[in-house]
């Protein structure tokens, strides 16, 4: 992967196995994920496609240590974050998740916001935070931006500083939970731009949950489907596009032959997922 | 022309402090020439002019206006008014309101926030005082005003107590609520950045409260205006000379004019919204991310 570039990723290597999540054990029993395993190389970006509600949001929160799981361990370079002695993974800012719709502090400017991680883990001092702070985000064209308040500044430009914000921390992994959902077609392509670009320079590990399968495929080194619920993977889709990409990957044949291919895939469960009574694919 | 080119030629001092005048000058006038002001000034001009016909109907014609027509015109009232602010005891009255509401309030507001914060943030706090805070809840503050009286030695004690009670209850259900329905998302996002508990609850819970402490502070406010004064009418004001506007009300009404006694009335309209105005100000200038919207 990626060979013409100079960094070469060493950290960042997620290892799922056979891991199950039920929720409510007592109750009415809902199996979330099932047996699930997948290997995710450092480095790699990794995108995760499947109907709504299958449960791949519940494998990013337990990676994240937000929920705990009921099988299986979780390892990220070679050690556990979480299995059958410890459900519940630490939280860590080695892993850092960009959710969906956002979720800037509104109440700190975008500087502070980026800042605020080196500040309460007192790996730097507020001055050294708020300057690197600054340097990151005018490297991401945010620093005419940097004092301004999260509800000041567009939807795209909250969710770059965001990047940057998790990217702060030298995160081993980024964990991306729909981040780009509900933009349009034109910010979205530059969120797309401004991600790998990102990627290109850090090589950080990127699982990234997704509905958009273009988004996928012209992001991801791999393209994981997922079935239905109880999530495990379906299939697993390489995409062997050359990095550094640019928007004219989305015209090429290859492309268009992956898209019909994942197409094929996610279509025959967003059908099970359509006739089991789930919300359909947004 | 040249003129033109001379003003450009000035130091750049005198050019920006050009260019921002007008700016403040339009700001004015656009109020001053903005529909909503001028309906606003008329609307208020004409409930005054309606008050006054309908007050001297009857001295004119004999017919008296149902229930306006007892109320002294606006006149009488500035009348009154001009008459009674030379009045120490007027003055006087409204400081000893002001003092009431204020210390009942801040005391409200020290004691609330914590109080609702714990509750939020501590599961065994909430299981052990939550439900006695409720049962005390809806009983009206003004009940509390003969036990009060009987268990605070000085009657301005038992006033500031009941105006305590008014705004405490609001301001604890308000910073319960709103330090509850912070975003899980914020919280999640700041605990896998590193936060300590510390960070969290200073940096992400408080914040994260403060436009419900202060939509609490407002409504409180309000409420602890309502109570002292009918404190202050049941208790007698507390003090010779002057024992606050509700005092101030009651003995016009007793001893006075119906004139005094509206000109009490517009009296505590006027601090109520003193008050507000300040707690909005305050609000805004701690929730500078607030003003955007």
């Amino acid at each position: 992967m990626a060979d013409n570039n100079n960094t070469k990723a060493t950290k960042g290597a997620i290892s799922i196995r056979n891991v199950t999540k039920i929720y409510d054990p007592e109750g009415v029993n809902v199996m979330a994920v099932d047996d699930c395993s997948l290997e995710i190389g450092a480095g790699e970006v990794c995108m995760i496609v499947g109907p709504s509600g299958c449960g791949k949001t519940t494998l990013l929160n337990a990676i994240a240590g937000f929920h705990s799981i009921t099988k299986g361990e979780i390892y990220l370079d070679g050690e556990m974050l979480c299995g059958p002695s410890k459900p519940l993974a630490d939280q860590g800012a080695d892993r850092i998740v960009v959710f969906q719709h956002g979720a800037l502090f509104p109440w700190m400017t975008l500087i502070d916001n980026v800042a605020y991680g080196p500040k309460v883990q007192e790996t730097m001092t507020k001055a050294e935070a708020l300057d690197k702070a600054g340097h990151m985000l005018a490297e991401a064209g945010l620093g005419d931006v940097a004092g301004k308040y999260p509800g000041e500044v567009s939807s795209g430009m909250a969710r770059r500083a965001e990047i940057v914000r998790a990217l702060i921390n030298d995160p081993k992994v980024l964990l991306l939970d729909e981040p780009y959902r509900a933009m349009d077609a034109l910010t979205k392509s530059i969120m797309h731009e401004s991600l790998l670009e990102v990627y290109d320079r850090t090589k950080v590990t990127i699982f990234f949950i997704t509905h958009d399968l273009e988004e996928a495929i012209f992001l991801g080194d791999r393209v994981v489907v997922m079935t239905t619920r109880p999530a495990k993977t379906k299939t697993i889709l390489d995409v062997n596009i050359e990095r550094p990409r640019d928007y004219h990957v989305l015209s090429s044949n290859q492309f268009r032959v992956l898209v019909e291919d994942a197409k094929d895939a996610v279509h025959e469960e967003a059908v099970k997922a359509f006739e089991a009574g789930e919300r359909e694919l947004a | 022309m040249s003129e033109a080119v001379q003003n450009g030629g000035t130091s750049n001092g005198a050019h920006s402090s050009g260019e921002i005048k007008p700016r403040k000058k339009s700001k004015l006038g656009k109020a001053l020439s903005s529909k909503t002001f001028w309906r606003g000034v008329i609307a208020l001009v004409g409930f005054v002019v309606f008050w006054e016909l309908c007050s001297r109907t009857y001295g004119w014609t004999g017919i008296q206006i149902p229930w306006i027509g007892k109320v002294p015109p606006p006149t009488e009232v500035i009348y009154a008014w001009s008459y009674v602010i030379w009045l120490p005891g007027y003055w006087e009255s409204w400081y000893l309101s002001s003092a009431r509401v204020f210390a009942g309030f801040i005391v409200a507001m020290v004691l609330g926030i914590p109080f609702g914060l714990c509750l939020a943030v501590n599961k065994y706090f909430y299981d052990i005082f939550f439900p006695p805070f409720e049962v005390l809840r809806p009983i009206p503050p003004l009940a509390w005003v003969p036990a009060s009286i009987v268990f605070w030695p000085t009657t301005e004690m038992s006033i500031t107590f009941v105006t305590f009670l008014g705004a405490f209850y609001t301001i604890v259900i308000n910073v319960l609520g709103g330090a509850r329905s912070i975003d899980i998302r914020y919280l999640r996002a700041a605990q896998s950045m590193g936060a300590t508990q510390w960070d969290l609850f200073s940096k992400i819970i408080l914040p994260g409260t403060l436009p419900s402490i202060f939509t609490g502070a407002a409504v409180g406010m309000g409420i602890t205006w309502e109570v002292v004064l009918a404190g202050e009418m049941i208790s007698g004001g507390g003090q010779q000379g002057g024992g606050g506007l509700g005092f101030f009300i009651w003995s016009s009404y007793m001893g006075g004019t119906v004139a005094q006694v509206i000109v009490g009335m517009i009296s505590i309209g006027i601090a109520g919204y003193l008050s507000s105005s300040l707690i909005r100000y305050i609000g805004s200038i701690s929730m500078p991310w607030r003003r955007l919207f």
